[in-house]
């Protein structure tokens, strides 16, 4: 729909005559993040409170910020594609197929012995994989008018199907240079900070600070908001949007390295809920499934809520997959509560 | 006055089978109000668009200052000083007011980071405060997200977007359709107060007394082709429907406009008598 007003909008009173609280202030209690904060930090404190002694220590931090960090990457893409109004499934298998192509010529150029060169170059497959795959779909969805989850729903089944082609089905051994796991993926910065913490947030920075500050992020707002105003003003639209698919593709990819270098492994058949998995992240970081609305630091916030709680259930000593049902009941309790808050803001 | 600042000639576009705009003349002078007005489906919406850059016309001709341009998309009719408030606003509900206002036309921050394509939001937003109250906007915070705004501060925005960047001309398709009288009353006062300004106004709309009370001069489409021309000051609202439902004669009424000469050219228009093709 249009930016136009049901006719009844002039009886509304009129924002203007706003109690004077500050501005900031306000913002602040409209922000989605801040919401979906203050759910984690109930988190964390309950935790904290229940497991003085064992919950947030050291090792549990970085252990939650490391299996959070492939999700954050593939989040971080998704956060731009539901911005725009889209959706993506197939970022699960898009890692997979990236895994299984740059795997491949891992083991035909060293395998788990070999160097740098072997590990540069299947990265840059890893990379390119993703990047092609996700812009093919960005020009479905853009040029041939394909809704995007029909287009990444196919994408999802045919990525992973080509990666079970290549492979036989197996996951194929010598996968990964023995190099690259023992530095990437087990290695620390200044031994403190594991490498895939560092690699996740310093693609969620820079991704974060363009969808906030740039002319890239603001034109991915007003697509995912009114498209065909975006496209009277000026905006390639379709040209976004394949960027935007590419990015998804691209962070897949890298998605795909991290994966590899801390398992060892493609994990063919590991990443069938990936994308349900990240949307949820997304979603709870209070970003709008219609488009428009979103943030990184909400997805980043959304993908620490579930990787906090399982942590705390497995240290609580709570069956695990009491996880999966505690998240299923915030999501939509998140989403049911964004609603109350729209309803109010838009005719309040 | 005498050179028209935009004229279409025998503008002709098809949808199919249907013909929207049949061999259409538009005139319009600097300075001015003129008021595009006729039945649905007479063709006014096709004709901005055309216009406008939206929509590219089958035949015919688009002169600005007097010279042929080609109009291949929107932006080329911003970059001739045409700019349009669409009917629908075109609006991103979700941005701010500041942010709509430069959609399509961000401000940067200096030197590298608005080479990186970094905006700068501080510039926007004093750049729309500005320009809201040169238009007498009521706008408290221009940081609020356009979907939080009445329908009238939003009509406001849309409309100081075009007066922001129009030098030549703005399109206001229906703009006071969807308004209270209030809203309605101040949108009438923008129009008067951007064609001050030297810019011409085109305000296409199905409210008779209203054309009467804000435009210098009326042109009539019907059938997708201009039927008659009026000096607004000169008519009354049963010769305006009349024109627009063909009861009046388009010759008779062509004849009326063409004698009184207030409205500017009749040398550069006299080749073309209206309602003769």
């Amino acid at each position: 729909m249009t930016a136009q007003a049901p006719a009844p909008v002039e009886e509304r009173r009129q924002p203007a005559r706003r109690p004077p609280v500050p501005s900031w202030l306000r913002r602040l209690a409209a922000a989605n993040e801040a919401w979906t904060f203050g759910v984690l930090a109930l988190l964390v404190a309950f935790f904290t409170a229940a497991r003085p002694s064992t919950f947030l220590t050291r090792y549990d931090i970085t252990q939650i910020a490391t299996n959070a960090a492939i999700y954050l990457v593939l989040g971080v893409g998704m956060t731009y594609v539901i911005i725009v109004a889209g959706i993506d499934l197939s970022v699960g298998s898009v890692l997979v197929l990236s895994a299984v192509l740059s795997a491949e010529y891992t083991i035909h150029h060293g395998g788990a012995k070999s160097g740098w060169g072997t590990i540069a170059v299947s990265t840059l497959i890893a990379l390119a994989t993703g990047l092609v795959w996700g812009a093919l779909q960005g020009w479905l969805v853009a040029k041939a008018k394909v809704p995007p989850l029909i287009v990444t729903l196919g994408g999802f089944g045919a990525a992973l199907g080509a990666a079970q082609i290549i492979t036989g089905g197996q996951d194929p051994a010598g996968a990964v240079s023995g190099r690259l796991q023992r530095t990437i993926g087990f290695g620390k910065l200044f031994g403190q900070i594991p490498w895939l913490v560092v690699i996740a947030f310093g693609a969620t920075l820079v991704f974060g600070l363009i969808l906030a500050f740039t002319r890239f992020g603001r034109h991915t707002y007003a697509i995912g908001s009114n498209p065909e105003a975006a496209r009277r003003v000026g905006v390639d639209v379709d040209a976004h949007l394949i960027k935007v698919y590419a990015l998804v593709g691209l962070l897949s990819g890298l998605g795909s390295v991290m994966w590899l270098a801390y398992f060892g492994t493609t994990s063919i058949a590991g990443h069938s809920t990936d994308n349900l998995k990240v949307i949820t992240a997304v979603v709870l970081g209070g970003a709008s499934l219609f488009g428009g609305r979103g943030s990184v630091l909400g997805t980043v916030i959304g993908v620490f809520i579930p990787a906090v709680l399982s942590t705390g259930l497995i240290i609580m000593g709570v069956q695990q997959y009491w996880q999966d049902v505690a998240i299923g009941v915030v999501l939509v309790a998140a989403v049911y509560l964004d609603q109350l808050r729209r309803r109010g803001r838009d005719h309040g | 006055m005498a050179q028209p600042l935009l004229e279409a000639r025998r503008l002709t576009k098809r949808f199919g089978h249907v013909r929207a705009l049949q061999d259409a003349d538009f005139t319009a002078y600097p300075g001015e109000v003129v008021a595009l007005i006729g039945d649905n489906g007479a063709g006014k919406s096709s004709l901005v668009k055309t216009l406008s850059g939206t929509i590219r016309p089958d035949a015919g001709q688009i002169l600005v200052d007097g010279s042929p341009v080609e109009l291949s998309g929107p932006l080329d009719a911003r970059r001739h000083g045409i700019e349009t408030v669409y009917q629908d606003l075109a609006l991103a509900p979700d941005l701010d007011a500041a942010a709509n206002l430069h959609l399509g036309r961000e401000l940067y921050r200096g030197g590298l980071l608005g080479r990186l394509g970094v905006l700068d939001h501080a510039a926007m937003r004093r750049s729309a405060v500005t320009a809201f109250a040169e238009l007498g906007v009521d706008l408290q915070d221009v940081g609020a997200p356009v979907a939080t705004l009445s329908g009238g501060q939003r009509q406001s925005v849309a409309v100081a977007r075009a007066v922001a960047f129009a030098n030549r001309i703005i399109f206001m398709d229906e703009p006071t359709a969807a308004l209270g009288v209030l809203q309605r009353g101040r949108v009438l006062d923008t129009v008067r107060r951007v064609r001050d300004r030297g810019i011409c106004v085109v305000l296409i709309s199905h409210n008779m007394p209203e054309v009467l009370s804000v435009a210098d001069r009326v042109e009539v489409l019907r059938l997708g082709r201009r039927v008659a021309r009026f000096t607004a000051a000169d008519t009354t609202v049963e010769e305006l429907v009349g024109a627009m439902t063909g009861a009046l004669d388009a010759e008779e009424a062509g004849g009326a406009i063409e004698g009184d000469g207030t409205a500017g050219a009749p040398d550069a228009d006299a080749p073309r008598k209206d309602g003769a093709a």
